[in-house]
This record gives C-alpha cells, structure tokens and sequence, in this order.
C-alpha cells in the first residue's frame, strides 16, 4: 500500500495557530461516496504534489444543504448555512476550494447574504491556477492522443459560467477533445441535481443519465471526463446500463491528471 | 363624405386606443397581484442586458432558421409601423400620402416597406409550415394542443393579411397615380416607390379609377383597423411579448443562474433559533400579535413575485425551454413551458373575478394541483436548461423553486426518499446515513 495520505484539519492547524493557504471543502459525496472518495483522494495527491498549503474541515464540516434548498426545503438549508458558516467564519477562512459543483455554487452565491464570504473556486479552477503558477505540471503521459468528452456539470457551467477551466486542463493532457451534440451552455443535465439524486425519477420514458451517456457513446469517447461527484455516478451507471464499462472509463479531471502523473 | 370618413377614423382609433388603454391597465393590475421584488439594482447593466437580447435579439439566432426569420419579421414589423404614422395623419386630416414632401426619402422609405412587408410575408408563411405541417418537437406537446396552437396561428394569419393588404394599397394606390386620378396623383409625380407592388398590378388591369379608388380605401381601412384589433388582440395572446420581452429582459436576475434567493422569512427565524439570547417563552410582539403567519412558498400566483407573472406574460410559448429540459426529453410531464403558460392561465382567471366582482374571491382553485402538477415539480433537475434557452430572460425553475418549498415548508409533502435524505441531512450533516464522526475516515481507507 501506498502511504497514507496526509490531510490536516482545520482543528490541528488552529493548535499550531497556523493558517492554510486554501480550505479544501470534501462535500459529503467526496466524503462517503465510495466511488467519491476516489476523486478526493486524487485531488489530495495534486495538491500536495503541487505544494499546496492545505486543510479540511473534517468531522466539522456538514452538508451545504444544496439538495435541501433546491428540493424546497429552505429552511433546512439556512440551518445548515448558519452552522458551516459559523465554523468557516471561527477559522477565518478567506479561500475554499471545492470539488463539488454543488457545494461551490452554494457557497460561492448563497453564502454571502447569510454572512459568509469567501472566495470559493472550482476544482478544475484551482487546478488550472497551479499550473498557471506553474507550481503543477502537467503533460500528456497517458492520455495523450486519447478521445475524450467532457461533460459539463450544471452547477459548474451555465449556473456559474465556467466552461473553460476543465477544457484547459484536459487540453494540457493532450488528449482529443471532442464535444458532444449538447455541450457547454446547452449541456444536458446527467439528472442528479434539485435532489434527484435521492429520489426515484417520475414515470416517464428513459432515465436521464441514460440519454446523457447515449449522447456521450455518440462521439465515440474513450474517457467521459467529469467534474462533479453526482454527474460522476449518474455516467458511470449510464455506462453500465450500456454494457461499455470495459472500453469507456468516467473520470474525474482531478483523476484524469493525478493518473497521468502516476501519483 | 371626406368628413365623414375623418370622424369614422377618429372613433375607431380612439376606440382602439381606448380598449388599449384598458388592457394595459387590467395587465399592471394583474401582475401587481404579485409580491413586490427589488429589481432596481444595476440598472447600467440591466438596459445593456435589455438592449443586447431584446432589442439585439441576441438569444433568438441561437437557432438560425427560427432566429433569422424572426429577426426580418421583427425588423420588418417595427419598421413598417413608421407607415402607420403617415396612415393615422392621413385619416385624421383626409390627406393622402402627406410625408411625400420628403421626396426621394420618402419613396426609399416606401421601397423599403415594400420589400419587407415581402420578406416578413414570406417568414410567416415559413413560420405557419414549421407550426402546421414540419414535425418540429416543440410544437407538438401537450400544452399546446386547442387554444395555444390556434392563437399562434391567429397571429401569422393576422400578419399575412397586414402585409397582403399594405401590399394591395400600394399596388392600387400606384395605378391611380399613373392613371391621373384627382387625390391621388401629385404634381410632383408619382410618390413613393413600389419595388415590390408594382408586380401586382397585372391583377388591376383594366379596372375603372373608381373601382381602383373602392379597393384602395377598403385596403387602407382594412389595413388600420386592423392593426388596431391587432394591438387589442395582444392581451388575450400570447403575443403580448412584443412589448413586454423588453420589460421583462430589464427585470430579469442578474445573478450566476446557479443562485437561487434565500428566504428572508425563513432567515429571520433560523437567527432567532441561533441566538442564544433569544427568549423561546417570549410572547409575540404587540404589533405582530394579529399579522397572518408569513407563507413559505408559492401554491398560488398571489404568492409569486411580480417578476415571475411578468414572464408568464411574456411568455410566446415558442418552447425552447421544453426542448431543452432534460426531464421533459425524457418523457416526464414536467414542462417548463406549461408552467409559464399554467401561470398565466390562472393569473387571467382571477383577473377575470376582479373584473367581474371587483375584487378577488376566493374560487377554490390555486395554481398547484389544479394548474401545476406535484409530479411535474418534483421532475425538475434544477439544471437551468429552460433559463438559459429562453430568448427573453424568463425563469421557469423559480416558480418551480417557490412551489417546492410551498409543498416542503407548508405541507411537508416531499416524496418519500428526498424526505429521507433531508432528515439524514438534519441529523447527520449528510444526505446520506453516515455519522458524521466518520467524515474523514476516506484518508486512511484504501
């Protein structure tokens, strides 16, 4: 086994009155969804990889109450909001980085008017800074040449305008990026957010992911690259259903360049 | 009898203008139903906004065909109305063609007219076989079937018949100045140029100056009283959004799409719970004692805000949205358009109690179930999709937001599963059953 990972929390850091450059928010998918885990774990590499001074929150950290809010239940949510932020606020965070869509647009927008301000960015934002800085390399190594699609998570691209962050890193691995029929501002939802996640679909004709992926096969890709922990499981299962879990892998952009790497 | 065409045509304009007027009114008081919303903010970037996507028209050519047609039939539309100045001075005053002093301005003004009114034809005409007779996806749902479908029809028929009408006046109009006729010709010769109606001439041939005259004055009252059904015709269409897509681009969010307001009622309360020197035993205050309990959430259009029954106005049920929307793609009910269209449909009906009674009466309907179906509300992603495809800054998933946290805050009427998860959330800080001690249990798991 590989040695374990080194991931400090706020709490120690506090102890050692010493602050982090950047607060890594896990998410609760990142923190107990097996198939998560991985994509946290990846992003752990890169950070330290790249030298970043970073902590998490821990078991102090709790749901951004994302799919409560946009499952209508607002006051859940602004309880939920009022504790993180009391935490957040305790440590004087100034900057958080995210690899959930979710957890980014909640705190990056809904935060502020209930007294949280932070800057928040996306992973594949963050990532692509520390290559600007040019404190993370990154080149080809295996996935050059490779046919890969990227699939937009709502929360990341048209509800935050962010398209390009991923595109670029993906771009640096020299693979053959290729976009679907819907991409970018029109991009189809995989079908997990406003709670979906965690509830049956109503009656209809096909699951959503299942017509997200089938427009994904269409382009023939060899990795459906994502950049969120749900549109993650609703490919992989899309994948599945379609019997092509052999030859198309889905991977998170944070994996995608910490296994290029061979970290 | 000149003068008695004058008043005739003074009546009919003030009758239109009056019934307008009217509508108009009707139409502020029904949006006022609403809730009052703050949209003053940021207005420098709110008339830019209003400038590049309604004026500009920007969100439109995302799909060409579509887009560039309405684009000539929106371009040709306002600038044709320049005409229906010279037509109303005329009428008023029992002057012909009185804007011809501009001389060649004047007949480039009326060569362009001509060859739009053509190109605008021919759009509609484009516009009536996308609707009637391609199977385009957008126009065959539900929603539309009855009176949606038939007032879009209504609509291209009403511009074709304009057009057809503008075109026979010219033509007419044009054969009599060549032909002499007293009134019509000038001495300064023909006026205006007829590019386009000079083809249709042939159909004239032959005929009398004073039949001519009979089918020139009946184009050109047709062609007025006309546009002035045309204009009365908006409130009850879905056409309206000729003028409100203005209003309503200017009003609309600014913020990232991802962002979705927080309840100020619902703040007030979590910092009351927070506070730690908040009485729980403490009797309300005096003034509050006798003040309804503030409703979370929308069940009917009187909980929505203004902003929101602004675009069920404005909305020209063109379904974009609906063929974007990942739930409706794949056979749910849920339609962001019907919701915009359902919106209206009951803001119609309680303004129709209004008008009848004076004021609202409580007639056992609302908006959710006997308008908007829980399965549809419970079919959205939230994926902004319908927001972003729609040309002219209408947002659907609020609505759909405001009538969820009705259903979750006032009824506790989530499905089963999300219901869970919510409680998970309240107890463990997460959607899912995991304690909340074994957050970091990842870092040393293989």
């Amino acid at each position: 086994m590989a040695e374990a990972l080194k991931v400090p929390t706020m709490a120690e850091y506090m102890a050692e009155s010493k602050k982090p450059e950047v607060l890594f928010w896990v998410g609760c998918a990142g923190s107990f969804d097996d198939r998560a885990k991985k994509i946290t774990k990846a992003f752990v590499k890169l950070l330290h990889n790249a030298g970043v001074d970073f902590a998490v929150l821990g078991t102090e950290e709790s749901c951004t109450g994302d799919p409560a809010k946009r499952a209508g239940n607002e006051f859940l949510f602004q309880m939920q909001a009022a504790t993180n932020i009391e935490v957040l606020n305790g440590y004087e965070i100034k900057k958080i980085v995210t690899a959930c869509p979710h957890c980014f647009n909640t705190i990056k927008n809904e935060y502020p008017a209930l007294g949280g301000n932070y800057e928040v960015v996306h992973h594949t934002q963050f990532l692509k800074s520390l290559l600007e800085e040019g404190r993370l390399k990154v080149e080809g190594g295996k996935f050059k040449g490779k046919r890969i699609t990227f699939h937009d998570p709502c929360y990341l691209g048209r509800g935050n305008g962010e398209y390009e962050a991923p595109r670029d890193l993906l771009r640096k691995l020299e693979v053959e990026l290729i976009e679907m029929r819907k991409c970018k501002s029109e991009g189809l939802c995989c079908g997990a957010g406003g709670g979906q996640m965690f509830k049956e679909p109503e009656p209809g004709n096909k699951d959503v992911n299942i017509e997200r992926t089938e427009q994904a096969l269409e382009v023939e890709p060899e990795v459906i690259a994502a950049g969120c922990p749900f549109c993650n499981t609703m490919m992989t299962d899309g994948v599945k259903s379609k019997n092509q879990e052999d030859d198309i892998a889905v991977m998170d952009v944070a994996e995608l360049i910490a296994s290029a790497e061979d970290l | 009898m000149q003068i008695i065409s004058q008043i005739l045509f003074l009546l009919a304009l003030v009758a239109g203008i009056w019934f307008f007027t009217r509508n108009v009114k009707r139409l502020i008081r029904n949006i006022k139903l609403g809730k009052e919303i703050d949209r003053s903010d940021r207005s420098g970037e709110r008339w830019a906004k209003m400038s590049r996507i309604a004026l500009g028209q920007s969100k439109m050519v995302k799909r060409p065909i579509a887009g560039i047609l309405h684009v000539i039939v929106y371009v040709g539309f306002i600038i044709i109305n320049i005409e229906v100045l010279e037509i109303i001075i005329d009428g008023l005053f029992g002057t012909h063609r009185i804007l011809s002093f501009m001389g060649g301005f004047y007949n480039f003004l009326i060569g362009s007219f001509e060859i739009l009114a053509l190109l605008v034809l021919i759009g509609v005409i484009i516009f009536w076989t996308r609707r009637n007779i391609s199977n385009i996806y957008r126009f065959l749902s539900r929603e539309l079937k009855g009176w949606p479908k038939n007032d879009a029809n209504y609509i291209l028929y009403f511009e074709m018949v304009l057009m057809l009408l503008f075109l026979v006046m010219n033509a007419t109009d044009y054969q009599l100045q060549l032909n002499g006729a007293a009134h019509y010709s000038q001495e300064a010769g023909i006026v205006g140029a007829f590019p386009v109606s000079q083809f249709l001439l042939p159909i004239f041939d032959g005929m009398s100056n004073a039949t001519l005259i009979i089918i020139e004055r009946a184009a050109w009252w047709l062609h007025i009283l006309g546009i002035l059904i045309f204009l009365n015709y908006l409130y009850y269409s879905k056409h309206l959004h000729i003028l409100l897509a203005f209003p309503n681009v200017y009003y609309s969010k600014l913020q990232p799409k991802g962002e979705m307001d927080n309840l100020e009622a619902v703040t007030k309360e979590v910092k009351l719970m927070m506070d730690p020197d908040a009485d729980p035993f403490a009797a309300p205050a005096e003034e509050d004692a006798d003040a309804e309990p503030e409703k979370f959430g929308a069940s009917d259009v009187m909980d929505l805000n203004r902003v929101q029954l602004l675009n069920a106005y404005t909305c020209t049920e063109c379904g974009r949205c609906t063929s974007e929307c990942p739930a409706n793609l794949t056979g749910k009910k849920l339609s962001p358009r019907k919701i915009m269209m359902d919106t209206r449909d009951r803001v119609e009906e309680i303004g129709e109690i209004i008008n009848k009674n004076g004021k609202f009466e409580d007639d056992g309907k609302q908006l959710l179930d006997d308008y908007i179906l829980r399965e549809e509300l419970w079919a959205c992603t939230t994926c902004n999709a319908c927001v972003e495809a729609c040309p002219i800054g209408i947002d659907p998933l609020s609505i759909i937001l405001d009538m969820r946290r009705y259903l979750v805050m006032e009824q506790s009427a989530a499905p089963n599963e999300l219901g869970i998860s919510m409680t998970n959330i309240e107890n463990n800080g997460a959607p899912w059953p995991y304690n909340q001690q074994d957050r970091l249990n990842w870092v040393n798991e293989n």
